[in-house]
C-alpha cells in the first residue's frame, strides 16, 4: 500500500527553484532513503511534507488524502511525525518532559502520557538522561531524543533529517540497530542522509535528487552504481572511475 | 510534593490571619497593592514566562478591566461588584484582537506589537470621552468604609489566579506552553496547534489581569487613562515584578511584587519620612538600577536563583562567623 506520495513536487524560494518536479512514492512498512549532495533540496522536501513551506506546484498525497493547506501541527496528528537535521530540543525541559509533551498529542491523561514517554526513553536508550535538562545532552543524545520526540507522537510515518550526521561509528551502529527495531514495530521511515554505509545498511529503496531534480531511483545497489549519480556527488572527472 | 501543599497551606492561612496582626490602615493597603500585583504578575508571567510571549501591554487589559467596571457603574448603575466578574471577560475579548493582530509576530517584534498596542488603546480611552469621560477619569463611591473587605476580595483574586496557574502548569498545556517558548518549529511539529496555545495562554493572563483591574476601579475609586493605561506604571511594572521575583515560577511574581510594592513605597514616602524628600524623585532610578543588578547576577530572579541566594548568605554568615571565631585565637595571641 503507497502511504506517501509526490507528484510532480516543485518548490521555488523567488527565483530559486529548491525542487523540481520530483515525484516518488513510499510504500508503508519499508524504509525509504534520500539522498543528494549538499543543497540537493533534501531538507526542503521535507519542510514540504510537513507544510513549514508551502509547495509551488505539485501534489502531496498521504494515505490517498492530500496534505497540501494542512498546518504542521495537522500533518502531526495524521500520522507525519519528523526529526530536524539541526536538533531542536526543548532546551530548558528535562528529556522526559520533552517527550510527555509529545505524547499529548494522542492522549489528554498526564498519568498514561508519563508511562507511555518513559516506555519510549526506554526504547531508544536515552532512560539514563530522563531527568536530565535536554540542553545538557551530548549530540548523539540530542540526535536521539529528536527521534524518541517524533515517535512519541505514535507516527504511521518518521521523517528522518540526518540522524546521523555527528555520530561517531559506535553510536553510528546503534543508529542503525534502532532505526531497524523502529521498523520492525511497523513505522514507516523515510531517511535523508549522506553517510552511505548508514543509507546502505538500512534502505529498502533510494531515490537521488540533485540540484532538485530526480536522477535516480531503485535499489541501494542500483542507484549507488548509477552513473548520474556518480557524476553528481564527485564530478564528471570521476565518471569513469 | 507533601512540602509544597504544606507551603500552599501555611501561605493561605498566614495571609487570612493577616488583617489580625497588621491593624494600620496604611500597612494592609500595601499589603492589598501587593497582592493586586500578585495577580497582575502571575498573568504577566504565565504569557511571558512560561509561553515565552513577552507582553509590553498587560496595561491593555488592567485598563481594560477597570474601565469595564467604572462604565457599568457610570453607564448602567450597575453595582462595580459586578464590573469584578466581567472586568475579567471584557479583557478577555480585548485579547482576542490582541492575540489576532499581534501573534502574527514573534519575540521582540509581538513585544513591540503589544507595546504600540498598550498605547493605542491608552489614546482611545483618552478620546473616547462620550464613553470613558476621557482625562476627567471615572470617580465611583466605594462599596466599603473599612479596607478589609478589599482585603479578602484582593486575596481571593490572587489565590484563584495562582492556582489555577500552577494547574494548568501541571496539565498538557502547561507542557504546550513551555514547548512553545522552547521552540516553535518543534512544538509544531510534535502536533501543537501554537497559534491556538499562545491564544489560550493570553487568554488566561487576559482574564486575570483584567479581574486584578477591575478591583483596583472598586478599590481606589478613581481611575482615569494615564493611570490605568499607564506604559510605566502597569505594562513596564508588570515586567519588573516578574523579572525581580523569577521568571517561569509559580511564586516567583507573588515574591516579586511584595518586593517592587515594598521598594516603590519606600522610596515615594523618602524611606517613611526618614530621609531626604528628593529621595522620592529617584525611584525609578532605582527601579533601573535595581533591573541591571537583578540581570547581571541573578537572571533568574528571587525564587529562582533562591539557591544561590542562600549560598551567598551561608557565605556571609560565615565570613562573619568566623570573624567572631578568630577573636579568641587573636585575643590567645595577645595574652602571648
Amino acid at each position: 500500500m503507497v502511504l506517501l506520495e509526490l507528484k510532480n513536487v516543485s518548490k521555488n524560494f523567488g527565483g530559486l527553484q529548491a525542487l523540481n518536479n520530483v515525484s516518488f512514492h513510499v510504500k508503508q512498512g519499508e524504509v525509504f532513503g534520500l539522498i543528494g549532495p549538499n543543497g540537493s533540496g533534501k531538507t526542503t522536501l521535507f519542510n514540504c511534507i510537513n507544510q513549514f513551506f508551502p509547495v509551488s506546484n505539485g501534489q502531496i498525497e498521504f494515505m490517498g488524502k492530500s496534505i497540501l493547506k494542512l498546518k504542521p501541527y495537522h500533518i502531526c496528528r495524521l500520522g507525519i511525525a519528523r526529526t530536524f537535521q539541526i536538533v531542536k530540543p526543548l532546551s530548558r525541559m528535562t528529556v522526559l518532559e520533552n517527550i510527555i509533551a509529545s505524547t499529548f498529542c494522542h492522549t489528554r491523561k498526564m498519568d498514561q502520557a508519563r508511562h507511555e514517554a518513559e516506555e519510549i526513553l526506554h526504547f531508544c536508550g536515552l532512560s539514563v538522561y530522563k531527568d536530565q535538562l535536554s540542553k545538557g545532552l551530548p549530540i548523539g543524545g540530542r540526535k536521539r531524543l529528536e527521534i524518541a520526540r517524533a515517535l512519541a507522537t505514535k507516527p504511521k510515518l518518521l521523517l528522518l533529517d540526518e540522524t546521523a550526521a555527528g555520530l561517531n561509528p559506535s553510536e553510528l551502529e546503534e543508529a542503525i540497530l534502532l532505526i531497524q527495531k523502529i521498523k520492525e514495530n511497523g513505522v514507516t521511515i523515510l531517511v535523508v542522509e549522506h553517510i552511505m554505509r548508514f543509507i546502505l545498511t538500512i534502505s529498502d529503496r533510494i531515490h537521488a535528487i540533485s540540484f532538485g531534480q530526480t536522477i535516480a531511483q531503485g535499489a541501494p545497489d542500483e542507484v549507488i552504481n548509477d552513473q548520474k549519480v556518480i557524476n553528481a556527488y564527485l564530478g564528471e572527472q570521476y565518471a569513469g572511475a | 510534593m507533601n512540602k509544597k501543599i504544606q507551603l500552599y497551606i501555611g501561605l493561605t492561612s498566614a495571609f487570612l490571619l493577616l488583617p489580625l496582626v497588621v491593624q494600620s490602615d496604611y500597612y494592609l493597603h500595601l499589603i492589598i497593592i501587593s497582592l493586586m500585583w500578585v495577580v497582575i504578575g502571575s498573568s504577566w508571567n504565565l504569557l511571558a514566562g512560561y509561553t515565552g510571549q513577552v507582553s509590553f501591554g498587560h496595561a491593555i487589559f488592567f485598563g481594560t478591566g477597570a474601565y469595564t467596571s467604572g462604565i457599568l457603574w457610570t453607564k448602567l448603575s450597575i453595582s462595580p461588584f459586578w464590573g469584578m466578574l466581567c472586568g475579567g471577560f471584557t479583557a478577555m475579548i480585548i485579547a482576542l484582537f490582541v492575540g489576532w493582530i499581534c501573534f502574527r509576530l514573534k519575540g521582540p517584534y509581538f513585544a513591540l506589537a503589544t507595546l504600540a498596542g498598550g498605547e493605542i488603546i491608552r489614546l482611545v480611552a483618552t478620546n473616547w470621552e462620550s464613553l470613558t469621560e476621557g482625562m476627567v477619569g471615572i470617580l465611583i463611591l466605594q462599596n466599603f468604609r473599612s479596607k478589609l473587605p478589599y482585603y479578602y476580595i484582593i486575596l481571593l483574586i490572587a489565590g484563584l489566579c495562582i492556582f489555577c496557574i500552577d494547574r494548568v502548569m501541571h496539565s498538557k498545556w502547561g507542557y504546550y506552553f513551555i514547548s512553545i517558548r522552547e521552540n516553535q518549529d518543534a512544538a509544531e511539529s510534535i502536533g501543537i496547534n501554537t497559534s491556538l496555545y499562545k491564544n489560550v495562554s493570553l487568554q488566561i493572563s487576559a482574564f486575570f489581569t483584567g479581574s486584578a483591574g477591575a478591583f483596583y476601579m472598586n478599590y481606589m475609586g478613581f481611575i482615569d487613562p494615564e493611570v490605568v493605561f499607564s506604559l510605566h506604571y502597569i505594562s513596564i511594572m508588570a515586567i519588573l515584578v516578574g523579572i525581580v521575583g523569577g521568571v517561569a515560577t509559580i511564586l516567583g511574581p507573588a515574591v516579586g511584587a511584595f518586593v517592587m510594592v515594598g521598594i516603590q513605597e519606600t522610596f515615594r514616602s523618602s524611606f517613611f519620612g526618614l530621609g531626604p524628600k528628593w529621595i522620592s524623585q529617584a525611584h525609578a532610578l532605582v527601579f533601573g538600577l535595581l533591573v541591571i543588578f537583578v540581570i547581571m547576577f541573578m537572571a533568574n530572579g528571587i525564587v529562582g536563583d533562591w539557591s544561590k541566594i542562600k549560598k551567598l548568605y551561608d557565605k556571609i554568615f560565615l565570613y562573619f562567623h568566623n570573624k567572631e571565631g578568630k577573636e579568641p585565637v587573636d585575643s590567645l595571641m595577645d595574652s602571648r
